[in-house]
This record gives C-alpha cells, structure tokens and sequence, in this order.
C-alpha cells in the first residue's frame, strides 16, 4: 500500500521536464518519475474541463470466483479516505458546480469528473487521496453490495435481453476473461470480502498502472505540473502482468438457443471474433473492418436496410457493427429481428451478406460512400470533449496507444474494395461464428 | 416530453461564462418559421433541428399517430425511396433522424459545413420532409415494427410503469396516451390518417427552426428560407387543453414477475413559465434531482442499499410536466422503500430544506452551466426549444438570478401549494403478491 506525502516534495520547474510528446490531434503526453500516465487534449471552445483517471483494470483481469470484483470495487471508490469521508468527494465536486461518476469496463475502470476548467485542481487533489488512501470496511460493503446486487437486478436479472446478454457471452468468448459479465456473477458479488477489495487496491490502484486524461480548456504545460504536484508522490509498485492464454483458436461454430418466459419478440445475435487494433497483426485490418461494417449498416440506405429490412423485408431491424477498441480481439456483431417470427430466416438472409461480401468486392459508390461515413462520424466526435477524453482512456488501456488516432483518416483513405474482401475473407469465417436466439418460451414450458 | 428546463439553463452560461458566448440570433422566415441560430466556427460542422408542433399531444383518438407520422417521414417521396434519400445524406457523410415526444416532432440533421457537402443535404432534406408521400408498403413495414416494439415493452418493466404512470397523472388529457401508441391503435391507422396528420402539423407555420454552427448569417438564412420554402404555409394549431390534477391519492398496481420492484410515485407539475418552476426546481434538486448527492441517493442508497438507482425529476412542457420519484427495489424492501420515498418527500414539503442543502444545491446549479454546454449538438437542443416555446433569449440569466435568490421558505410553500401528497399516483409494477401487500 502506498502512501502519498502531504507535502509536495517536488517543484516540478526545478526538474528536467520531460519533452511533451507533442502529435496531431492536440495531444499531449507526459510520464510523471512514479510511472504515472498524462494525456492532455486541448479544447478551447468552453471553459470547462474533463478529468479522467483511467486504471488498466477491468472485468476481463478477474478470475474464476472473484468476477465483479473490478466493478464492486469502483463502488467502493466513493466510500472515502480519513481526509474525505464518504459523500465529502461528491459533495466538494457538486458544490463546485461540478459532476461525477465512474465506469467499469471489461478492460478497465474509470472515474471521471467535469468542471469549469478553473476547478481541476480541486478533481486532481480528490482522486489522487483515494488512488492513495481509500478506506475499506466491512460496513460499508455490506450496504455497497447490495446496492451492486439491485444494480444487477435492474440491469440483467429482471431483463430477458439482459439475461440473453451473459448467455451470449459465455458461449460466444469461451475460455476467454470476456466470458463473464462485468457486474459480476451474483454468487461472485455476495462472496467478495473486505480483504479481497483491499488486495484488488493494491495490485492494481497504482500510479504506473494508471492513465490521467484531462481534456477541455487548459494548458497541457499546467496539466503537467498539477498532475506531478497531486500524483507525483504517490508510489507503488508496477501493476502484475495480466496473463491471457492463447484459448481455442479457433473455437469452431458455436449455437446458442435460449428460450425466457418474458420474451415476446424473437431476436437474433451473430458475432465473429475478429482482432482489435491491439491484437491485429496488420495494422490495417481493424479499419477494413470498421469499413466492411459501415457497408453494412452504416445508416439507413446500406445493404442491411435497403436489403433486409425493406427489401425481402425478412427483418423488422437489422444492424452490423465492429469496435476495435478491445484488449484481447473483439467481435464483428450483426443482429436481427424477424419481422414475422422466422428468426432462421434473418439468420440465412445475414449469412448470405457475409458471404456476398467474401465473394465479391463492393462497389467503387459504397466503398465511397462508407469512406464518407466514418471520417464525418470521426469529425463530428470532436463535438464531444467528453467523448474525446473516452476515446483517449479506451485506446490507453486496451493497448492500442492514443497514437491510434492519428492513423485513421489515413488508413480509412487507403483501404480498397480488394482489402476489404481479403479481410472478409480472413475473418468472418464459420469457425470463429457464434450464433446466439432468443425465442419465447413454447406453449406449454411456463411452469 | 421535451427537455426540461435543465437542459434549457445550461444555455446561460453563454451569457455569463465568456468563452462560450452563444448570440442567438432570431427571425421569422416569409413563410413563417421561427429561426433561431447561432454562429460556431470552432468546427467545420452544422446541426439543424426543425421542431414541428406535432408531438403525440396532437394524436387525437388516435395513439402512435404522431410517431407513426414521425417514423415515415424519410420513407419515400413521389420521385425517391427510402434507400435513395437515405444515401442522399450518407453520400456525404450527413446524419439525418426524425423523433417525436409528447410535443414536438422533430428532425435533426448534422453535416459538414463545406457548402458542396452541406448544400446538396438541406435540398434533399427539404424535399423530403415536405413531400413525403407515405407509399403503402412503407406504411405497412412502419407498423409492423411499431406493434413488434409495443410487444417487446411487454417485457420491460420500466416501459410498463411509464405508461402506468403517465396515463394515471394526466387521466383525459392528450398527455396521458404513449406516443408510441397501443397495439390496437397502431393497428387500425390509415396511410390515410397519416397523410392529413402530416398535411396539418408538418408546416412552416408550425416550424422552429435551430441552427448551430459554422455558418454565417447569409447562409444561415438561406438554409432556413429553403427548409421553410418547400413546406406548406399552413395555420397554427389551436392550444392544447389544460391539465387537470387528479382529484385523489391512488395506486396503480401492475402485475410482472420479476426480482424487483419499480416504483414511481408523482403527479402532474406546473406549465412552461409558470413562476412556481423556479422553487420546485430547487426544491427536486434538493430531494432527488442531484444525482448521488440528493437526499433520496443518500438514504436509499448510501445509507440502506436498498437500491442503485432513486432519484426525482420535475419537467415543464407546453401545459403541466411533471414531477416523479423513481427507485427499483428488491421485492422483500417494497414497503421500506416507499416509506423513506414517501417520508423524505413529506418531511422536505413540511419543512423545507435546511441551509446546508440549500447552499450546496444552489452552488451547483449556479455554478454548473459550462459543464454541459460544451458541444454544438447540447446547444442546439437548448436554442430549439428557446424557440419552440418562445422563451426570452435572456431567460436563463433569468432562471439562475431567480434560483440564487429562492430562500428554504418560499422552496417550501412552493411544493405544498403545487405537490401534494394527496393527489399523487403511485405506481408499482412487480409481482401481484408484492404489489397487492402494499399501500
């Protein structure tokens, strides 16, 4: 455990200042001496800023018996230090005019706050005496749990979309950290004990395991020296190495059919599993995907629609889609709802759009207007400032490095109809397919 | 529902803050639309809502009429399908939707500024909003995914209790029916119906028309004449009725099978502009409308763990909105829950908040505007519905002068004058044995 000196022991102008990897996109980049990550974005429209700290931990580093441990732990965040009782963090903040949340993802935890740009002082000192000095007690989680448990129960239990999402998982990732769902199995949740948060903390609350992101208006230069002010005595050790074994490559064709009492609609889920930017072993492959997607269902006039859901009209909705941004390789998602009950009928009709797009390349007019697409869509994020502080923090902790970001226009522009054949070809193969359906429960099944 | 005031404040900042100073700019075009725009150059980018008064306010005996309407509105002209106006806009890297809530219709577009790119957009836009001709097989595909989405949100408890809740508080008034309608009346719209529905609502008379972006003025204006200019000039709508409150306390129980518990309990609140808005707003931010800080957070959550989620809410529309607590619960701590929701809500009424709370909640409402003032797209929403209900461009600096003056007494007579406990509906939606056990 560490522990962070009061004092600041160290005026970051007397020292050597670490040259600011400057890039495009209005990025930059420093390391405080404790291994400690700061990413700033400028962005000067509003005088408001978003801090993020970002840790490289999340459901998928969970392991057998402890899962919801990443997640039940960023609850335990808001429980207070002896300097900041619980309610103190979240008080100061809205006091402040401010807000405040946090958020758990298969590859990480984050915890957020957004201020007028003045204000950030008053974020860096809060997160950095609970990434040092958080109280855990058997009290407070008691009640915590529960909480987690209701959050479960809103989310999942009571929703058969919600109880279809974890069946789909563990079939369609097996053996694999994204198998269980983020919030954790309940038993998991109801067993994890004081002792088990206070290891989790340690391991992995560490400054070399962390990543601050502040975008808004700011100077990267006074980011810096804030974040080396509130963070820079923190110490501890490096985060353990996450070890991720090569598991059932591939996993051949998988089926799962589930049937709920409370469904009234059939829905259908297909899911390849494909690289990511951190695993491809071609840089340019995730973005052929991101392409072949966007030809998909890219809006309402692409293949799926035109096609499926006007067309034949096989399916009342239909839809594909592809996110990179995954530690380990992701998925390329198609779905479908039969619009008469036929769900084997959406499921041939999606089948045969991938094979459409193995067989032949798309068209110069699609390829075009995909193109258009995404590199709009990649303008039209920088609307966001919060958007833009996610979108650093995901490409950090998954492994692909915010420099990611650079490289899109370019590689978006430079993919052909003859990649993104290859890439079809390559990756939407049946021995790496899950079929996951959701049908209502056959007459006479209701107990 | 359309927005509420909160997300209409945020809009001082641009007053009060400096960096993000938002000039609205407001004229009527020959047609009849009210446009308001604001200049942002910081983005090669533009984002256009037309707000038509067409919400399901406006269904008549007919609900899901105004959605239906909504949902088709991109389907098809008499020279293009829908793939051919859908690609019109992807073609250039335009994003285009129609929505509808209990007010307003709606269609959104955002684009790039470049005028090769934006030009050829608004002219299909234009076209495509004011000549929709609704062809039958679009109708028919619209329905059918209408009545597969009534039947899905069978399943969902949230969905039951909204449209328990809604139906309750507003009893007779169009408020009362989803705007998605019912199975039975989604079944038996005519393409007929639709067609004299978008005929009647979709006008320049009946459109408010914002613009957020890297315009200047003169083509600001061209943009607004040419959307106005394609639509019929059409005739305002007559007002909507009032709201009447309930006459009595009621529960409404709805039998679903789950672990939980949803609980909304509430009633009809005030009208856009009325004065009473001002102290119920703080007051609901003192009680639940403050996220982990509110009073309901803290004792449901923090100190119970009886639920992750129990907050309040209070809206205004174009007549009464509404005020509402909301929680899950497991289904054993029913009767706990509706105690602490029930009791904190009485004790705040009685008593009216301490100083502490007051001050706290006061500071973050005064103090927050920048925060979520910091993209186009939040912007547009807060100068649309400035424009659809014909706010002063100097409201906001209003509204946060007005909150920081409010004292804990006059937050108190507000809520006993307009929230009273004997006529709030309470909503349950769980299993019957839950649900019947209580009051």
């Amino acid at each position: 455990m560490t522990t962070r000196n009061a004092v600041f022991a160290l005026i970051p102008a007397l020292m050597a200042l670490p040259a600011a990897a400057q890039a495009e996109m209005g990025v930059s980049e420093f390391t405080l001496d404790n291994g400690m990550q700061v990413l700033v974005r400028q962005d000067h429209r509003a005088p408001v800023v978003v801090s993020q700290v970002w840790y490289r931990v999340g459901s998928s580093y969970e392991g057998r018996g402890q899962t919801g441990i990443s997640h039940l732990f960023e609850h335990m965040m808001f429980k207070g230090t002896e300097q900041y009782p619980e309610g103190e963090f979240s008080d100061i903040i809205a006091r402040e005019g401010g807000r405040l949340n946090a958020f758990t993802g298969r590859d990480f935890t984050a915890y957020f706050e957004i201020l007028a740009a003045d204000r950030l002082p008053i974020a860096l000192e809060l997160e950095a005496d609970r990434m040092a000095n958080l109280q855990l007690s058997a009290e407070d989680l008691a009640t915590e749990r529960e909480v987690v448990l209701e959050e479960r129960r809103l989310r999942t239990d009571d929703r058969p979309e919600g109880r279809f999402g974890e069946r789909y998982s563990a079939v369609a990732h097996p053996g694999t950290g994204y198998a269980h769902p983020i919030i954790g199995w309940a038993d998991d949740v109801a067993g994890t004990q004081v002792d088990d948060l206070q290891n989790w903390y340690e391991q992995w609350y560490t400054p070399a395991n962390a990543t601050l992101v502040v975008a808004g208006d700011v100077e990267p230069q006074a980011v810096y020296e804030l974040a080396q002010n509130y963070f820079g005595d923190i110490e501890g050790a490096a985060a353990p190495e996450v070890h991720d074994p090569e598991v059932l490559s591939p996993p051949g064709e998988r089926r799962l059919i589930y049937r709920d009492e409370q469904t009234r609609v059939p829905q259908l889920r297909m899911g390849y599993e494909v690289p990511s930017f951190a695993t491809a072993d071609s840089a340019r492959d995730p973005y052929a995907l991101l392409l072949l997607a966007t030809v998909l269902d890219g809006g309402d006039g692409a293949r799926l629609a035109e096609e499926l859901v006007r067309g034949s009209q096989v399916a009342a909705a239909a839809g594909a889609g592809y996110n990179p941004m995954t530690r380990l390789d992701g998925e390329f998602s198609l779905y479908g709802v039969p619009g008469d009950g036929d769900v084997e009928a959406v499921e041939a009709a999606l089948r045969e759009q991938i094979k459409r797009v193995q067989e032949n390349p798309v068209s110069e007019e699609e390829l075009e207007r995909a193109r258009s697409q995404l590199l709009a869509d990649h303008l039209f994020e920088l609307d966001s400032v919060f958007y833009q502080a996610m979108q650093l923090g995901m490409l950090e902790t998954t492994g692909a490095g915010w420099e990611t970001l650079a490289a899109f226009e370019e590689n978006i522009r430079a993919l052909t109809a003859a990649d993104l054949q290859a890439a079809a070809q390559r990756y939407l193969r049946a021995d790496h397919l899950t079929v996951g359906i959701m049908l209502p429960a056959e007459a006479g099944d209701e107990a | 529902m359309r927005r509420g005031i909160l997300a209409l404040m945020l809009l001082l900042i641009t007053q009060t803050g400096g960096a993000m100073e938002a000039d609205i700019q407001q004229w009527e075009t020959e047609s009849g639309s009210t446009v308001l725009f604001v200049e942002r150059h910081e983005l090669p980018i533009v984002d256009i809502r037309i707000a038509f008064d067409a919400g399901s306010a406006r269904d008549g005996d007919q609900p899901g009429l105004a959605r239906m309407t909504s949902n088709l509105l991109l389907e098809g002209t008499s020279s293009k399908d829908a793939g051919e106006i859908a690609r019109e806009f992807e073609r250039y890297g335009a994003r285009v939707s129609a929505d509808s809530g209990r007010d307003t219709g709606d269609v959104s577009l955002r684009a790039l500024s470049e005028p090769a790119r934006l030009d050829p957009v608004i002219g299909t836009l234009a076209t495509a909003v004011a000549e929709a001709d609704f062809p039958a097989e679009a109708v028919e595909r619209v329905r059918r995914q209408m009545l597969l989405g009534l039947e899905q949100a069978k399943s969902s408890a949230a969905d039951l209790a909204e449209r328990a809740f809604t139906k309750a508080i507003y009893g007779d008034h169009p408020y009362a029916s989803a705007p998605a309608g019912t199975i039975e009346s989604v079944e038996a719209i005519a393409r007929a119906d639709i067609e004299a529905f978008h005929a009647r609502h979709y006008t320049a008379a009946n459109a408010t028309i914002a613009i957020v972006g890297d315009l200047d003025r003169a083509r600001a204006e061209a943009i607004a004449s040419r959307l106005s200019e394609a639509l019929p000039t059409g005739e305002p709508l007559p007002p909507l009725p009032e709201v009447m409150l309930p006459e009595a306390a009621q529960t409404v129980r709805v039998p679903f099978e789950a672990e939980q518990t949803h609980v909304v309990i509430g009633q009809p609140s005030v009208r856009q502009g009325d004065e009473a808005y001002y102290p119920l707003y703080l007051g609901n931010h003192i009680l639940g409308g403050n996220g982990l800080t509110s009073l309901l957070a803290e004792r449901m959550r923090e100190e119970r763990g009886l639920s992750y989620s129990s907050s309040s809410r209070i809206s205004t529309g174009a007549r009464r909105g509404r005020f509402q607590m909301a929680t899950q619960v497991r289904n054993d701590a029913l009767e706990e829950a509706l105690s602490v929701l029930r009791g904190s809500f009485t004790e705040l009424r009685e008593q009216g908040p301490d100083a502490e709370r007051l001050d706290a909640s006061k500071r973050n409402i005064t103090g927050g505007f920048p925060l979520q003032l910091d993209s186009n797209r939040d912007l547009l929403g807060y100068v649309s519905s400035i424009g659809f209900h014909g706010l002063d461009h100097d409201y906001l600096t209003q509204f946060v002068g007005r909150v920081e003056d409010l004292t804990a007494e006059e937050v108190r007579e507000a809520l006993q004058q307009h929230l009273d406990p004997e006529r709030m509906v309470t909503v349950l939606v769980g299993p019957a044995a839950t649900v019947n056990a209580v009051e």
